[in-house]
């Protein structure tokens, strides 16, 4: 108990504060002109704008993954269900470099899109992709237990009711899904927003364009503006707490029907 | 009146097969655009002028002390986490107090805290312009841009992995068994070690095995402490990132690779953990309809 | 309505859940499908109701061939052993559901749709608790939400699997009354799966029953009691001490215990006793049993005893005739009527 404690605060929290008493070092106008610069509001629009985005796109594909993975039985199965993971495996570095190559307008992918006048790789295009890479799996693993968990008398007894499939589906199937789904959502997009190592590579990096709000902070950094890093780090730190909240009020909402 | 009979009738928990072909289709063209495509395509650049390039640039010394850094951080990092997720699992899971949940969401608070801004608090707290940072220039002692900076920052990113793992499989149990083992005449140690442990080591495993991971892929956080210094404090992502800047692909992808067959063996070594893990067993419960 | 199944077969895997199954079920009655675990009678159910196809045979709605119909288009009313209930709505609105989902054309007007909701919940006797969660209900409260969920629709038939199953033994005995009430009023031909036969006896018109995949008798809860068609039937339905032997010249004898046997042809056999048709008998009669334990249950005294060479053996009476009984006594008893079946 004890121990825990310790290692909690000297590893977490008190790291932790030091970005709260660095900001407040600027001052009450310093911190809103370190936090709130023209520069820093793109970033964070990106950031949060792309992460959204990236979390829809989840949303749909995450879905739809998680329906086939519990529902269906087809060759390869094992292997896509373990797929599924890679983004928790796979450092985020390398998954950085390989989307960028992929989806450069001289990659694989790219040179297709380019094609069809689709710029898909430094540009917010990119961070969007790097972070649908990055939130699959939150969904995919948050809806497959639920979905798995769905008793089949459910959907049974709403055929029984003379519901055809599509009713069963957006009637019964989905809203019984709606609590794990926002909860992937949000665990998606929280984790996009403080994503970096994928997004570099496939990003541009051009202020106010296509630089993240992380990057940001390690700009301000290797500038040894240390008020600004920790300042930007606070805005993002409150946005974590925020989602946090969000996700436990979505899952206590969620215990009320159960 | 006789309805049409029909023998191919399709059961009510059944989707209509173009249903299932759609979205099947569509679920393996998203995969193969964002998971599949990306991991071929980091072996096919890194083997672009053959296997003896990508040997040849695995094993220059920068790329090999980026190796043995990367081994290294883990060797701290993994075992220290493991030792904590016990400590933290066994305090929230089998005593009561107040503040608990809050306990609860604060180890599980680096998971939403971005990796750069783990790597910031370091910096701020044991850098030059830091807490800490006279002090510790005065002692020569050196954290950040150092080999110790790099282990702490990898140890709070992966820190939440083998709490979060073992908290509810701890809880599920309850203390039972212990007080039985306890009311049978067995000290705390043992209790721990013949009946808390045996019960808990897949999910022990597993939350290792994701926590390693993470620990030897780390990217943001480590980028922020490390400084760069190759061949000191490089990490292997830090290293694919510089030869990749330096457009060195070939030696990029070949360092990558090497993370990607990490990445595999963790995915497939995981498969393995599932199959055998009972809890996950469970889950899979039969459905209604089967004969009983 | 009328249902006729018609020498229905249906494996999993290689597994028989149902073997040739044939059933007319009348308009209007209540008929219970009464088997232990495994016999199939939830198959059977599941049959009718189009959550499972036939391998081989027909079921008929009147003259209507629904063998391979899906559930949703044939108007069935289907009570979960687990009720079901879509945890999501309220109760009102698992109720309305199978209203809702009818195409535009053939659904009621919002108000037409309230009112049926409330006269459902009202039959239910759940009147008022319409805007409640399921999770907010008791376990008899959410069976009585899953029966008018069934009935909203007007269903040609209802169908309840195990519906008791799940409910402690005070609510059961009292939501048994509610559904022969609540069956009565509504006259929709209703047909439910058990495993416990005081439940089949009490509320059934008739009862089917069925071991390992066939139907072994379909009567009355009399008729099946008192004239079982099968050795199954016979020590499923009731209690009854089972005696294995041989008949000859009309008599079936086991060891000292011999019982008439009219009309049933000489060879090895199988007898049933039911403890009510044992009586205390005259010296020189019947047969000898050691009393091993002596119960009362309310106006009935039960015997537990073994014969001279050791069958166990049970007999009730009612309690004044018991006077001078005592555990290790000896007496005499005589079987008034026996149910004997040549082994096949």
């Amino acid at each position: 108990m004890g121990v825990t404690l310790t290692i909690l605060s000297v590893i977490v929290l008190i790291p932790l504060s030091a970005v709260a008493i660095k900001s407040a070092g600027l001052g009450f106008d310093g911190f809103l002109a370190a936090a709130f610069s023209e520069r820093a509001l793109r970033a964070y629009q990106l950031s949060f704008g792309a992460s959204l985005v990236a979390a829809v796109v989840n949303g749909l594909f995450g879905a739809l993954t998680a329906w086939a993975l519990v529902r269906y039985e087809f060759p390869g199965k094992a292997v896509i269900n373990a797929v599924v993971d890679l983004p928790f495996a796979l450092p985020t570095a390398v998954a950085g470099i390989a989307l960028a190559s992929l989806y450069a307008p001289t990659g694989w992918v790219g040179a297709k899109l380019a094609m069809v006048g689709i710029k898909a790789a430094y540009n917010p295009v990119g961070v969007v992709i790097a972070l649908t890479f990055i939130g699959l799996p939150f969904v995919v693993r948050t809806l497959e237990p639920v979905l798995r968990d769905l008793a089949a008398d459910v959907e049974e007894a709403a055929a029984s009711l003379g519901a055809g499939r599509l009713s069963i589906i957006g009637r019964v199937i989905l809203p019984a899904l709606a609590p794990a789904w926002l909860t992937g959502f949000a665990m998606a997009f929280a984790r996009g927003v403080g994503e970096y190592g994928s997004v570099i590579f496939i990003a541009g990096n051009m202020p106010f364009k296509s630089e993240i709000a992380p990057l940001l902070i390690i700009i301000q950094l290797e500038q040894y503006q240390y008020g600004a890093a920790a300042t930007i780090a606070v805005v993002m730190l409150g946005v974590s707490f925020l989602m946090l909240l969000v996700i436990n009020a979505i899952q206590a909402w969620a215990r009320r029907f159960v | 009146m006789t309805a049409p009979v029909t023998r191919n009738a399709r059961r009510a928990t059944e989707d209509p097969l173009w249903i299932r072909v759609l979205v099947l289709g569509v679920v393996l063209v998203f995969l193969a655009a964002v998971l599949i495509l990306p991991l071929g395509a980091v072996f096919a650049e890194a083997l672009r002028k053959g296997a003896g390039a990508a040997l040849a640039a695995v094993s220059t010394p920068d790329a090999l002390a980026a190796v043995k850094l990367t081994l290294l951080t883990a060797a701290i990092a993994v075992p220290f986490n493991a030792l904590f997720g016990l400590c933290a699992s066994w305090a929230v899971a089998k005593h009561d107090f107040p503040g608990k949940a809050l306990l609860i969401t604060l180890i599980d608070l680096p998971f939403s805290v971005s990796p750069v801004v783990a790597g910031l608090i370091y910096v701020l707290v044991f850098g030059a312009q830091g807490w800490f940072g006279e002090t510790l220039l005065d002692h020569d002692v050196k954290i950040i841009f150092a080999v110790p900076g790099i282990v702490l920052a990898t140890v709070f990113v992966t820190f939440p992995f083998v709490a979060r793992e073992l908290i509810p499989l701890m809880q599920e149990q309850g203390s039972d068994e212990e007080q039985a083992a306890v009311s049978m005449g067995a000290g705390g140690l043992t209790t721990f070690w013949r009946v808390t442990t045996p019960n808990i080591r897949w999910g022990l495993l597993y939350g290792v095995l994701l926590c390693n991971a993470r620990a030897m892929g780390e990217f943001g956080a480590v980028s922020v402490v490390s400084g760069h210094i190759r061949g000191l404090t490089n990490t292997m992502p830090l290293h694919v990132e510089i030869l990749y800047n330096e457009y060195d692909f070939v030696g990029a992808f070949a360092v990558a690779a090497l993370l990607c067959l990490l990445a595999i063996v963790t995915l497939v070594l995981k498969s393995i953990l599932e199959i055998v893990q009972p809890q996950v067993h469970a889950a899979n419960h039969v459905r209604p309809g089967a004969p009983h | 309505m009328t249902i006729s199944i018609r020498s229905v077969d249906k494996r999993f895997g290689r597994y028989p859940a149902l073997n040739s199954v044939s059933l007319d079920i009348r308009d209007g009655e209540l008929l219970a499908l009464l088997g232990p675990s495994g016999s199939g009678k939830t198959t059977l159910l599941r049959v009718i109701a189009g959550l499972e196809f036939p391998d081989r045979g027909q079921v008929l709605f009147e003259d209507e061939d629904v063998t391979y119909l899906n559930a949703a288009a044939r108007r069935v009313g289907f009570v979960f052993q687990q009720y079901a209930l879509f945890k999501h709505m309220t109760v009102a609105k698992n109720v309305a559901f199978g209203l809702d989902v009818r195409k535009r054309r053939e659904r009621p007007s919002r108000p037409e749709i309230a009112a049926r909701v409330d006269e459902l919940l009202g039959l239910v006797e759940l009147g008022g608790l319409g805007r409640r969660f399921p999770s907010q209900l008791s376990g008899g409260q959410r069976q009585r939400v899953a029966l008018a969920r069934a009935l909203a629709v007007s269903p040609r038939v209802l169908l309840l699997d195990e519906p008791f199953g799940a409910l402690d033994a005070t609510v059961r005995k009292s939501l048994r009354r509610e559904l022969r009430r609540i069956h009565d009023a509504t006259g929709v031909t209703t047909i439910f799966v058990t495993h416990d036969q005081e439940e089949a006896l009490e509320l059934a018109d008739r009862v089917a029953i069925l071991n390992a995949g066939r139907i072994e008798q379909v009567g009355t809860p009399d008729e099946v009691h008192d004239r079982p068609a099968s050795p199954f039937v016979c020590g499923f339905v009731g209690e009854a001490n089972r005696f294995e032997g041989r008949v000859e010249g009309a008599r079936f004898a086991s060891g000292p215990v011999v019982l008439a046997a009219e009309g049933v042809r000489d060879g090895a056999a199988t007898a049933f006793v039911r403890p009510h048709q044992l009586a205390l008998a005259e010296p020189g009669r019947g047969f000898e049993v050691t009393v091993d334990r002596l119960t009362v249950q309310g106006p009935v005294g039960v015997i537990e005893g073994r014969t001279a060479d050791g069958q166990r053996i049970e007999a009730s009476f009612a309690r004044k005739d018991l006077g001078g009984v005592e555990v290790r006594s000896t007496l005499r008893l005589a079987a008034d009527h026996a149910h004997v079946f040549p082994d096949a």
